[in-house]
């Protein structure tokens, strides 16, 4: 054992035996004993005993078991508890840290190659649902207001319960507005980035008037372009093409200049002409750039996209579902869209990173060598 | 020009050459006054100290830079129009190889530009990389290969196509003793192989010495040639040679011929 897995170890225990001496629980003021939810009571006395670690042998799947009854126990308990006593919370951090040391002796054992690689995922699998148990035990057992935090099992029978109105806005916002704005803004970008490249009359003049597009506010131009474009997607996807046309417009002008003096000094001694070098040569070379570009404007197009709903638009759309339900104090609604928002951006990025490694397989940043 | 193959016909011929670089601390002068003549299947040294302009004078003919004063030209022609003819592969100091290319598709970079067709561009891939002894090696990626490796694939991609001139510019200057001392030798049995004229700048004499038959000592500030040296030695060279009298004479002229340009300096 390390001095933290110890450390670990006697805290896990220690809290385990705190919870089963201090109050548990309480529904209308009267008390709720910890044997009323058996899987916690087993919890917490095999955690008090798992104290013979320091004396015997014990697998990490025993802590990583330990840890599951826990949760789960405690995510049970939610059910018939109304007021959680501090014996609750020193069960939830018991919990907590089984999990914490059950993660720390797996990585230690695949570093050893005792266990499959394959295995690790659970690890950040383990912090992902930890979070999930502590957030639900902390708004459920301490009686959040909803209003400043709903449960994620509440966000989630919000989110199933209200599955076609929740598609119609993904499709509105997502596939209609984002995905046609991300396409029109990029595409112009970067072929304005090769106009400016190819003519410094051109560079002298759109490159401060993009970099002035790009500093208008989001808030002032959405308006703007609901005058202009109505209130359906066209408007939003307006405001898209404006906020993600200057980073693809910047990064492709710098990308274009990165193809190395030596190289265009091959190219020239080919005679090769412009468009065969921009093609053979410096578009190859500026693709690191434009991938960085079509990322960050992956999320920026989600972000302009929802934000632009807030001026004027069909009754439809994440952006106008989060800002007419907030008004209705329905925040797990508005919850429910974020975490739709975050899945779908988090996906688009991710689609665009797995692209840029199969376009850039070659960059010394993808293929993990020295340039 | 004719176009009888004759050993005596000129592919470079510089009268007073001249190249000024204005840059903000005023004028430096890279070439001075330089007559030379490259004719047809010569392999020409350029040896002299960094900063001698042998690098420059390569670029001239490569159009890479123009000449401020005098005139030259290149198989007969401009040099610019020598470059749009495609008359010359030019090997530069780093390999330069595109890394998202293959070495076949970096050996046929040259060949789709020039519009080579498909089954020529395939036939002259095989051939190219059979002269630098590369065969094997036609799906790996630049960077999967050694430093000797790229610079013989970036030698194959100049041979590529139908150029009779071959400008290198210290091809093997970043690599090691004894991997150059190999692709010197395989440099001479390709040149044997392949006939064509060669420039090659140096700043090694053993190098220079080995591989010419001819060899321009230049000097630096302002960039000129001090010394222009037609070898003796036979066109059959092993190793071996450099440990000869004669080698050691050649040699000792050239090294005289640099020192020489030093102490005019100082």
């Amino acid at each position: 054992m390390t001095a933290l897995q110890r450390v670990l170890a006697a805290f896990a225990s220690g809290f385990a035996l705190l919870a089963l001496i201090f109050d548990f629980a309480s529904t209308e003021g009267a008390p709720l004993p910890v044997w009323e939810f058996p899987l916690v009571g087993v919890f917490l006395v095999l955690g008090v005993l798992s104290l013979v670690r320091f004396r015997v042998k014990i697998s990490y799947w025993v802590d990583g078991v330990l840890a599951a009854i826990g949760a789960v126990g405690l995510v049970l308990a939610l059910e018939t508890l109304q007021q959680a006593e501090p014996g609750y919370w020193f069960a939830l951090v018991a919990s907590w840290l089984f999990a914490w040391l059950f993660a720390e002796r797996l990585a230690l054992a695949i570093a050893r190659d005792e266990v499959p690689d394959a295995v690790g995922v659970l690890i950040p699998a383990i912090f992902g649902v930890a979070i999930l148990v502590a957030w639900e035990a902390i708004t459920r057992g301490g009686n959040v207001p909803k209003v400043l935090l709903p449960s994620p099992s509440g966000i989630w029978e919000t989110l199933i319960g209200n599955i076609p109105r929740i598609a119609a806005d993904f499709q509105q916002t997502f596939l209609k507005a984002v995905l046609a704005g991300y396409a029109l803004g990029c595409g112009a970008g970067f072929l304005v980035a090769i106009a400016v490249d190819r003519s410094p009359f051109l560079k002298r003049g759109l490159l401060p008037l993009g970099n002035f597009i790009s500093a208008l506010p989001l808030i002032g131009i959405a308006p703007i372009m609901v005058m202009w474009f109505g209130f359906d997607w066209p408007s939003k996807a307006a405001v898209v093409v404006i906020m993600t046309f200057f980073p693809m417009l910047v990064n492709t002008v710098a990308g274009l200049n990165a193809a190395g003096h030596m190289e265009r000094d091959l190219m020239r001694t080919y005679a090769s002409g412009y468009w065969s070098t921009l093609f053979k040569l410096r578009l190859p070379a500026a693709a690191p750039f434009i991938f960085n570009a079509l990322k960050i404007n992956s999320t920026l197009a989600l972000i302009g996209a929802i934000v632009a709903e807030f001026f004027g638009t069909p009754i439809v759309g994440m952006g106008f579902r989060i800002s007419s339900e907030i008004g209705k104090l329905n925040v797990e609604m508005v919850w429910a869209e974020i975490a739709v928002a975050a899945l779908a951006g988090s996906v688009f990025y991710w689609v665009v990173a797995l692209i840029e490694r199969a376009v850039t397989f070659w960059h010394p940043s993808v293929r993990g060598g020295r340039a | 020009m004719t176009t009888d193959g004759g050993k005596s016909q000129s592919v470079v011929e510089a009268k007073g050459l001249g190249l000024t670089f204005k840059t903000a601390d005023g004028d430096v002068v890279a070439l001075s006054d330089v007559n030379l003549e490259i004719k047809r299947g010569e392999f020409v040294s350029f040896i002299g100290p960094s900063g001698c302009g042998k690098t420059t004078f390569l670029r001239v003919i490569a159009d890479l830079e123009q000449p401020t004063s005098g005139s030259i030209t290149v198989n007969g022609t401009s040099p610019a129009d020598a470059r749009l003819n495609r008359s010359y592969g030019y090997v530069f100091q780093a390999p330069a190889l595109f890394p998202w290319r293959s070495i076949e598709n970096n050996v046929a970079l040259p060949l789709e530009i020039m519009g080579y067709g498909d089954a020529d561009r395939r036939a002259r891939i095989k051939k190219a990389l059979e002269l630098v002894n590369l065969e094997g090696f036609e799906k790996k990626f630049p960077w999967q290969l050694s430093g000797g490796m790229q610079q013989r694939a970036s030698i194959a991609r100049a041979l590529a196509f139908d150029a009779d001139l071959l400008l290198m510019d210290e091809p093997f200057g970043a690599l090691d003793e004894i991997v150059r001392d190999h692709l010197n030798s395989e440099l001479l049995k390709l040149w044997a192989a392949t006939q064509k004229t060669i420039a090659f700048v140096t700043h090694s004499i053993p190098e220079a010495v080995y591989l010419s038959t001819k060899i321009v000592v230049m000097s630096p500030r302002p960039g000129r040639v001090t010394d222009i040296i037609e070898s003796t030695l036979p066109a059959e060279r092993p190793l071996e040679i450099r440990e000869t009298p004669e080698f050691l004479a050649i040699a000792h002229r050239v090294r005289d011929g640099l020192r020489a340009g030093h102490s005019y300096e100082e």
